[in-house]
C-alpha cells in the first residue's frame, strides 16, 4: 500500500524553542538570509514558529505555532505553476523540482500559509557552515521557488533501505529533522495509510484541527490544540 | 473643411519625409529610458532577481502591475477600431491606426514585462508549448500558461489588424519613393497593385480580423484577471474580476488613445484630421467607462464589506483607510473625480479637456492595478507573516524603460508608416455626401457599408 505521509503538532506541548527551525536550516542546506535581507522580509525558513499574545500585561499569553508547509492535498500552488515545478507525487507530498522552476513565483502567492520562498540572489554561507552541507539535498539556485519537503530525502533513503532489506517500513524508523529535533516531542510524523501509526491515532483525536482547513486545501498536518486555545481563555 | 485625396496623402505623407530636430530628441529621450531599462534588466539577471524590493508576502508588485498596466492600455485598439469598423462609424477613420499601433505596442511591453520579471528569465521559453527535449508539457491548468497563449494569440492577431490596413498605404509610399525607402514599402505592401481582387480580399481580411479580435481581447484580459482571481488570496478570489478588469482596460486603453491622438496632432500637425470631434466622441465613450468603472469598484466594495470575512476585511481596511488609504482615494479622484466634469460637460469636453481627463485616468488606472495587487499579498490570511512592499530603483527603471519603450515605438513607427490611414479617408471623402455635421449623427447609415459622418465630408464625389 502506498504510504501518505502527515504531521501532527502538538500546539499544547510547543514551548517555542525553534530547534526544529534550526534543524531544517542544518538539514535541508537552506542559506541564512543575513539580518539585513531578513529585515526586508528575506528571511527563509521552511519551518517557522509564529508566536501569538493574547490579552493584556499581567495577563498575557504567548502562544507558539510552528507553521510549515502543510503538503495540502488540494494544494493551490500545485495548478498555478506552469512548468509543473510545483508538483503532486504519487504518495501524496507536494514537491518542488527545482530544475523545472522559472520563477513565476505565483505557487507563493497562491500558498495561503506562506511557507513557499523565494531564492532572492545566489545561497552564499558563513564560514565555517559551508562546510557543513547535507550532500542528500540539492542546493537551489536564484530566482525559484523552495519549501519543505517532509525531509524527502530521509524518506526515499528509509523506503530504499526497507526494499533492500524486503520489510515495511516500521512507524517512527526515520523522521524529518523537524521532528527529530523537537525536545517536548510536540511533533509526529508517520503514515496516515497505516492505521496504527502514531501520527494515525493523533490525527483522530478531539484536539485535532487544520490550519485554514476553512479554505479546503486539506492539509497534511494536524494541529493538537485544547479549546482553550481557540477560544482565548486562559487556562 | 474640404481636403482632397492629393492633399490627404501629402499631409500624412509628409511625416514619413521630414524629420526635425525635435524628432531626433524625443527618439533620444525615449531611447535612453529603454537603455536604462535594459540596464536595470542586466543588473538584475547579474544580481539575482533580490535587487527588487520584493519579499516574502508581496511576491508580485511593480511588475505585475505594469503587465496588467500595458495589457490594458492593449485594449484601445480594439475596442475603437473593431468596434467601430463593425458599427461603420464613419468618425473613426483617423482614429483606428494610431488605436491599433497602441494594441499592438503596448501588448508587446505587457509581454515582455513578465519575461523581466521571472525569477529565472532565461528560461521564459519553457512556457511555450512545444515538444521539447524535456518531455514536458506547460501546465494547461496554470492561469499564466493561458496568459501566453492568449497574449500571444492577442498580438498574433493585432498585428494582423495593425497590418491589413496598412497595405495600401505602403502601396501609396512605394510609388512615391525611391532608393531604401522603395524597398521597404515594396516589401511592406506585398505585391498590392489595387486591383478590385485584392481590395476585396483585403476587406474581407480586414472584417474577418475585426470581428475575431473582440472575443479575443476580452478573452486576454478576462485571463489576466483570473491570474488572480484562481487563487485563494483575499480580496482577488473574485467572480467580479474578468468582467472589473475588461472595464479597466478599456478605460485605460481609451485614455491613452486620446493622449496617443493629442500628441500626434500637435507634433505630426494634425489638426484638420484629428478634430474636436473626435476628441468629443471618444470622451463620451471615457465617460461611459468612467461610470462603469466606479460601478465595479463599488460593487466589489460593498460586497466585500457587506460580507465582512476578516481576512478580506484586512486587504479592505488597508486599502481605504490605512497605508494605502493616500492611494486608493487618489485613485478614485484621478479616475472619477477629475475627468467626470470634464467628460461630462459639454463645454469641458474640448481637446485640453478630454487630455487632462486621460492623463489623470492613465495614472489613476496604473494605481489600482498596483492597489490590487500588493495589499492583497501583503495581508494574507496569517497576520504573522504579513509584510510591506517598498520598490527599489530597478522596479523604477523598468517601469520608466515601459514608458520609454512605448514612446520609442511610436516614434519609429510614425516615421514608418502614416499615422492615419489615408486609403479610409480617401475612401470616406469620396462617397460621402456633403450634410451638416449636426444632423450627421443622427442620420441613419446606409446599407453600402460607407458611412457618411466624415467631419470634413465634402462634395467632392467621382
Amino acid at each position: 500500500m502506498p504510504h501518505k505521509w502527515a504531521m501532527v503538532i502538538d500546539l499544547d506541548r510547543c514551548t517555542g524553542c525553534e530547534a526544529c527551525v534550526v534543524a531544517c536550516h542544518a538539514e535541508n542546506n537552506i542559506a541564512t538570509a543575513g539580518p539585513d535581507q531578513a529585515a526586508r522580509g528575506r528571511a527563509k525558513h521552511w519551518i517557522r514558529v509564529e508566536r501569538y499574545w493574547e490579552g493584556e500585561f499581567p495577563n498575557a499569553r504567548v502562544r507558539f505555532q510552528p507553521v510549515l508547509c502543510q503538503q495540502c492535498d488540494n494544494a493551490p500552488c500545485e495548478p498555478v505553476c506552469p512548468t509543473f515545478a510545483s508538483y503532486h507525487t504519487p504518495e501524496g507530498l507536494n514537491a518542488q523540482v527545482y530544475n523545472r522552476c522559472i520563477g513565476t513565483r505565483f505557487c507563493a502567492n497562491a500558498c495561503p500559509y506562506t511557507v513557499r520562498h523565494l531564492n532572492f540572489y545566489n545561497p552564499e554561507w558563513d564560514k565555517p557552515l559551508h562546510l557543513q552541507l547535507n550532500p542528500d539535498v540539492s542546493v537551489r539556485s536564484v530566482g525559484i521557488m523552495e519549501k519543505c519537503t517532509f525531509c524527502v530525502q530521509r524518506i526515499r533513503s528509509a523506503e530504499i533501505q526497507a526494499e533492500g532489506e524486503k520489510r515495511e517500513l516500521k512507524d517512527g524508523e526515520f523522521n524529518p529533522a523537524c521532528v527529530q529535533s523537537c525536545a517536548p516531542k510536540a511533533m509526529v510524523f508517520g503514515d496516515l495509510n497505516d492505521p496504527n501509526s502514531e501520527v494515525s491515532r493523533l490525527s483522530r483525536s478531539h484536539r485535532s484541527t487544520k490550519l485554514m482547513g476553512e479554505l479546503g486545501t486539506k492539509p497534511n498536518v494536524d494541529y493538537l490544540e485544547r479549546d482553550s486555545w481557540q477560544n482565548g481563555k486562559n487556562i | 473643411m474640404e481636403k482632397t485625396s492629393e492633399q490627404i496623402r501629402a499631409d500624412l505623407l509628409r511625416p514619413l519625409f521630414s524629420t526635425g530636430p525635435g524628432y531626433w530628441t524625443a527618439v533620444a529621450i525615449a531611447a535612453s529610458m529603454v537603455l536604462a531599462g535594459v540596464f536595470a534588466f542586466c543588473y538584475q539577471v547579474y544580481n539575482g532577481i533580490g535587487v527588487w524590493g520584493l519579499n516574502s508576502p508581496v511576491f508580485w508588485a511593480f511588475d505585475i502591475t505594469n503587465f496588467v498596466f500595458w495589457i490594458g492600455i492593449s485594449h484601445a485598439g480594439t475596442l475603437i477600431s473593431a468596434i467601430l469598423r463593425l458599427c461603420n462609424a464613419g468618425w473613426r477613420r483617423p482614429v483606428t491606426r494610431c488605436a491599433e499601433a497602441i494594441t499592438v505596442f503596448a501588448l508587446s511591453i505587457g509581454a515582455i514585462v513578465p519575461i523581466c520579471h521571472l525569477g529565472r528569465p532565461w528560461l521564459f521559453y519553457w512556457m511555450v508549448p512545444y515538444p521539447s527535449e524535456r518531455h514536458i508539457w506547460p501546465n494547461f491548468r496554470s492561469p499564466l500558461a493561458w496568459d501566453f497563449i492568449a497574449i500571444s494569440t492577442y498580438l498574433t492577431g493585432s498585428t494582423l489588424f495593425l497590418f491589413l490596413p496598412i497595405i495600401p498605404d505602403c502601396a501609396a509610399a512605394r510609388d512615391l519613393t525611391r532608393g531604401w525607402r522603395r524597398k521597404l514599402y515594396s516589401l511592406l505592401s506585398l505585391g498590392w497593385q489595387g486591383t478590385p481582387r485584392q481590395w476585396h480580399r483585403l476587406e474581407t481580411a480586414m472584417h474577418i480580423m475585426a470581428i475575431a479580435i473582440i472575443p479575443v481581447a476580452v478573452s486576454v484580459h478576462t485571463i489576466v484577471s483570473w491570474d488572480f482571481a484562481m487563487t485563494p488570496v483575499p480580496m482577488w478570489h473574485s467572480t467580479i474580476f474578468g468582467p472589473y478588469f475588461v472595464v479597466g482596460a478599456i478605460f485605460s486603453g481609451v485614455a491613452a488613445l486620446i493622449l496617443a491622438m493629442a500628441l500626434l496632432r500637435k507634433f505630426l500637425r494634425l489638426d484638420e484630421y484629428l478634430q474636436p470631434i473626435h476628441f468629443d466622441h471618444l470622451g463620451k465613450l471615457l465617460l461611459t467607462m468612467s461610470l462603469l468603472w466606479v460601478y465595479f469598484t463599488f460593487a466589489e466594495r460593498l460586497t466585500t464589506w457587506y460580507g465582512n470575512d476578516p481576512s478580506e476585511m484586512a486587504v479592505f481596511w488597508s486599502s481605504i483607510r490605512q497605508q494605502f488609504a493616500p492611494l486608493f482615494w487618489t485613485m478614485v479622484v484621478c479616475n472619477f473625480i477629475i475627468p467626470f466634469p470634464f467628460l461630462a460637460i459639454k463645454k469641458l469636453r474640448t481637446i485640453t479637456g478630454t487630455v487632462i481627463a486621460s492623463t489623470t485616468i492613465v495614472a489613476g488606472m496604473w494605481i489600482e492595478r498596483f492597489l490590487i495587487i500588493v495589499p492583497s499579498l501583503e495581508h494574507k490570511y496569517l497576520p504573522y507573516s504579513w509584510g510591506t512592499y517598498r520598490p527599489t530603483w530597478v522596479e523604477i527603471t523598468l517601469m520608466v524603460a515601459g514608458f520609454g519603450m512605448m514612446a520609442l515605438l511610436y516614434l519609429l513607427f510614425s516615421k514608418l508608416v502614416p499615422m492615419i490611414s489615408m486609403w479610409e479617408l480617401e475612401a470616406g471623402v469620396r462617397k460621402a455626401p456633403a450634410v451638416p455635421r449636426h444632423v450627421v449623427s443622427l442620420k441613419p447609415r446606409p446599407a453600402t457599408g460607407i458611412a457618411e459622418s466624415e467631419p470634413f465630408a465634402t462634395d467632392l464625389s467621382r
